[in-house]
């Protein structure tokens, strides 16, 4: 294609079915299309997007050789690749295209304005036309994808697609913030509905990622920085100072000794005692300790905030061993990955902030989780069901669901439904009257959800198994003082009637929230949350599992909530989106680069410190200073370009003349800013 | 043209990542809006060159919108940061060549805050429709 040749554009409009017909004039636009300047053909079809309506783009160029496309259609971000391939396919170097969203942004936010939404889409094809005039060939950049990949958070889904990734061939990072992998799952008793327990399933997992040669586990181990592009992400890793060495630390920091071996002997010694977080709290901890009984890698960590540096643990470790080290400092680790997959989890929200249900006022109320731990054969009852203010067994039990879900009165409480509470609440019920025979539970729900394979027909069971359902809003929760048992308030909304019910203990099945760090996690890596905190997906049908950055994808509760076998699906679909670049070992990057116009340049340097990415700088070329750009480093945002006063630097796909002409084609009626 | 009638010619130019994904979902959300805006795609709002403000304003805009990510979501890190102090830069210039500041407007819309951008639609158009057809396009005509 000849540079300097006059623009001849072809003007293609999308009905999108009745999407787009259904509220503006195809026939007008298409015939006001063929007035503009430069447009040589205008056509319209039914479905842009399908074999023949690609084809009508192919065989146009070929037909009135033409070197600009323009689709009115929907959005770029939906099918601007598509209509890219077409125009290559005719011939045309494919960023000779320019897309009007007359869909998302026209016929689908104007449905009730046939006028204003034909003359809107007008004016979005004369701004897509102004620019196709003056679109240029452009090359892609390729770069090479380093043969390797992270994982964020060792629950269940970060480990499922680990260990997908490695027995793909890929070098996998799996980093985890506690000192053991496993997550939440860890915690659980049985799962439901098919009622396995949680550790048998779960524990060959870990195992099978603690032991695969291609994991490199990274335990106590935070992101601490995120450089890069897909295909070439580098990242910092703050491994927290742990107190104790392994075998292989032990060679790396030259120590004598073997390191340690799990044996437990420092924390028998340990005089600190504080609460042990995996037991909810219900159990006591040592300063010096491991995770629960089955952490993967087995391996004592210090807490030093409760830390008081007696030294007796490493007095009993002794010097064969000489695994501790008291006086440990973290550590900041750099590696380099082509593609990351976020797997961070969840939270219970902090559910005493819901005062009304009496959590933390009142003993015998206790959420999901610690039930779970209490139900627990390895539990801190050893898995004898009882209620926390006097060791009494529960014999009438409330479960409160939907505590702090599906609710819009703010604060804590969250408008989406939490997934898996209904079912875990229903495991419980069925746990409590299988454990203790004449246990009566109650569950007060507004819906019962059970929308998995297998779920429907477990709700039935335990409804024959004699478990009470009453519908309604637990309005509140009260104590008596001297018997402290607990009664359950609400209105029943099928008797049509308030009802109050005297249980011995409560479960609450709190709201789930992103983890505190959620937020700076997303940051560091570029990507985009929902309105509720969860990190967003690229798109919620097509695209789950990939985020707008290219190279990051999700897995697991942190894109949204979701039981296990959701997560475990969504972690394989993860680590086969992440396996593809890294297996091509080279992706292609958009060109949109910027580049420095020397005669205009003024050698001021003004423009170095605007780049976020330090691709910019000053040197001597011809005894003039002028400023040069790094396009391996630059990432096309025009930070510089929209900055620079002399306007010497020129953004690919983005020019200034190109932009100039958008808004002299919207405002002037294309009149102004020709060539 | 009757006052009522009069439809303001009002441009956005939207960064990719956020507010250009923002009105994408109100369209999925069939959110509802006044057909006034026409939006220009860039990357990052940091590409806003202040050439482009002056530009559409002496073309005859009734006012200009640059929407972007929040402070923190940019997808370049600080580009909306660095527009935001362009804009303000921006304002003063209006303010001086006796243009009401209110015709330039910059909102941070996510790419999953559709209602918000049909919000910001309905409220750029209504403080235009206010301020009335821009005084630059009378002194041309
Ligand atoms: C009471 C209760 C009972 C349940 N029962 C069932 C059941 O019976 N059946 C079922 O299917 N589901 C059940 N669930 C749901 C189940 O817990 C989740 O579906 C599952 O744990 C999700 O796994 P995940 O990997 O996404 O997240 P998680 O299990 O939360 O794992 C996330 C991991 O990432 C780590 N992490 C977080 N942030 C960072 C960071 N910044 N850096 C490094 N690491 C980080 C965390 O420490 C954690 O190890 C239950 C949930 C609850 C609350
Ligand atoms: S899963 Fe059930 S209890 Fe949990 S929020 Fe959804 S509807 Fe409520
Ligand atoms: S376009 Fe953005 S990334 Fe590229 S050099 Fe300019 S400021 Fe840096
Ligand atoms: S990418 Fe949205 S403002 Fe920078």
């Amino acid at each position: 294609m000849a540079e300097n040749q006059k623009p001849r554009v072809g003007v293609f409009i999308c009905h999108c079915g009745t999407n787009i017909a259904g509220s503006l004039s195809i026939e007008e636009v298409m015939d006001y299309a063929r007035t503009l300047p430069g447009v040589v053909v205008a056509d319209q079809y039914q479905y842009m997007c399908s074999t023949p309506g690609q084809n009508k783009i192919i065989d146009a160029i070929k037909e009135h050789d033409l070197n600009g496309i323009v689709v009115a259609a929907c959005s770029p971000r939906l099918h601007e690749p598509t209509f890219r391939t077409a125009t290559s396919e005719g011939g045309l170097n494919k960023f000779r295209f320019e897309m009007a969203n007359i869909r998302d942004q026209n016929s689908w936010v104007h449905m009730h304005d046939w006028d204003g939404a034909t003359e809107k889409a007008k004016d979005q094809v004369r701004i897509a036309v102004a620019k196709a005039r003056l679109l240029e060939d452009l090359q892609p950049k390729s770069v090479a994808v380093e043969h390797a990949a992270m994982v964020v958070g060792a629950g269940v889904g970060g480990m499922q697609a680990a260990l997908d990734l490695a027995n793909a061939g890929i070098k996998t990072y799996l980093v985890e913030k506690l000192p053991t992998i496993g997550g939440r799952m860890s915690q659980l008793d049985k799962t439901f509905p098919t009622l396995d327990c949680s550790q048998c399933i779960l524990t060959p997992k870990m195992v099978d990622a603690g032991r695969h040669p291609l994991i490199e586990l990274k335990t106590y181990t935070e992101v601490e920085n995120v450089e890069g592009y897909i295909g070439n992400f580098e990242i910092t890793l703050r491994k927290m100072a742990r107190g104790t060495y392994d075998g292989p630390e032990m060679i790396a920091a030259g120590r004598e000794g073997s390191g340690c071996n799990g044996c437990g002997d420092c924390a028998e010694v340990c005089p600190v005692i504080k609460p042990n977080p995996f037991e909810m709290g219900m159990a006591p901890r040592k300063a010096i300790y491991i995770y629960h009984p089955q952490v993967m890698p087995l391996q004592y960590t210090i807490d030093f905030e409760s830390c008081v540096k007696c030294g007796l643990c490493k007095e009993i470790c002794g010097p064969e061993k000489n695994a501790i080290n008291l006086d440990m400092v973290d550590q900041l680790e750099k590696v380099k990955v082509g593609c990351v997959i976020l797997a961070t989890g969840y939270d219970l929200i902090p559910i005493e902030d819901k005062t009304e249900w009496g959590y933390k006022k009142y003993e015998n109320v206790i959420t999901g989780l610690e039930f779970e731990r209490l139900i627990c054969a390895s539990g801190p009852t050893g898995g004898h069901m009882i209620r926390p203010s006097d060791g009494a067994t529960p014999m009438k039990v409330g479960f409160v669901l939907c505590a702090g879900s599906r609710d819009n009165t703010g604060g804590v409480a969250k408008p989406y439904c939490s997934r898996f509470c209904c079912m875990y609440s229903l495991k419980h019920a069925h746990q409590l009257m299988e454990k203790i025979p004449g246990c009566q539970p109650y569950i007060f729900y507004m819906d019962i959800r059970s929308f998995g394979k297998m779920y429907e027909e477990f709700y039935y069971r335990i409804q024959n198994e004699g478990c009470k359902f009453i519908r309604g809003r637990v309005a509140s929760v009260q104590e008596d003082p001297v018997t402290k048992n607990v009664y359950v308030m609400t209105e029943d909304t099928l008797l049509g009637r308030p009802v109050t019910i005297e249980c011995d203990l409560v479960v609450l099945a709190a709201a789930i929230q992103p983890k505190p760090d959620a937020e700076r996690i997303r940051q560091m890596f570029g990507i985009s949350k929902s309105q509720d905190g969860w990190y967003l997906e690229a798109h919620p049908k097509l695209n789950p599992c990939g985020t707008t950055t290219a190279g990051i994808f999700l897995a697991g509760v942190c894109q949204g909530p979701k039981d296990i076998p959701d997560t475990v699906a969504q972690a394989e679909g993860a680590a086969s989106a992440a396996s593809i670049p890294i297996h091509q070992g080279e992706v292609q990057l958009e060109p949109y680069f910027a580049q420095c116009v020397e005669d205009l340049c003024a050698g001021c340097g003004m423009c170095v410190p605007q780049c976020p990415y330090k691709a910019l700088a000053l040197i001597e070329k011809d005894g003039k200073k002028v400023m040069e750009v790094t396009e391996a480093k630059c990432k096309g945002c025009g930070t510089c370009g929209g900055f620079c006063p002399g306007g010497a630097i020129r953004m690919q796909h983005f020019t200034s003349p190109q932009i100039c002409a958008q808004i002299d084609a919207f405002l002037l009626g294309g009149r102004g800013g020709e060539e | 043209m009757a006052e009522k009638d009069w439809r303001p010619k009002i441009i956005a130019i939207i960064c990719n990542w956020c507010s250009y994904a923002g009105a994408d979902l109100a369209g999925g959300a069939r959110v509802q809006y006044p057909p006034d805006i026409r939006a220009i795609r860039v990357m990052c709002t940091g590409r806003v060159d202040p050439l482009f403000i002056m530009k559409a304003f002496q073309d005859g805009a009734d006012g200009v919108l640059v929407s972007g990510c929040h402070f923190g979501d940019c997808h370049y890190l600080e580009g909306n940061f660095k527009c935001a102090k362009r804009m303000f830069l921006m304002k003063n210039v209006l303010k001086n060549i006796g243009l009401d500041d209110n015709r330039l407007r910059m909102t941070f819309v996510s790419a999953s805050e559709g209602a918000k951008w049909g919000h910001v639609m309905e409220d750029v158009v209504k403080t235009v429709k206010e301020l009335g057809p821009s005084p630059l396009v009378e002194r041309k005509e």
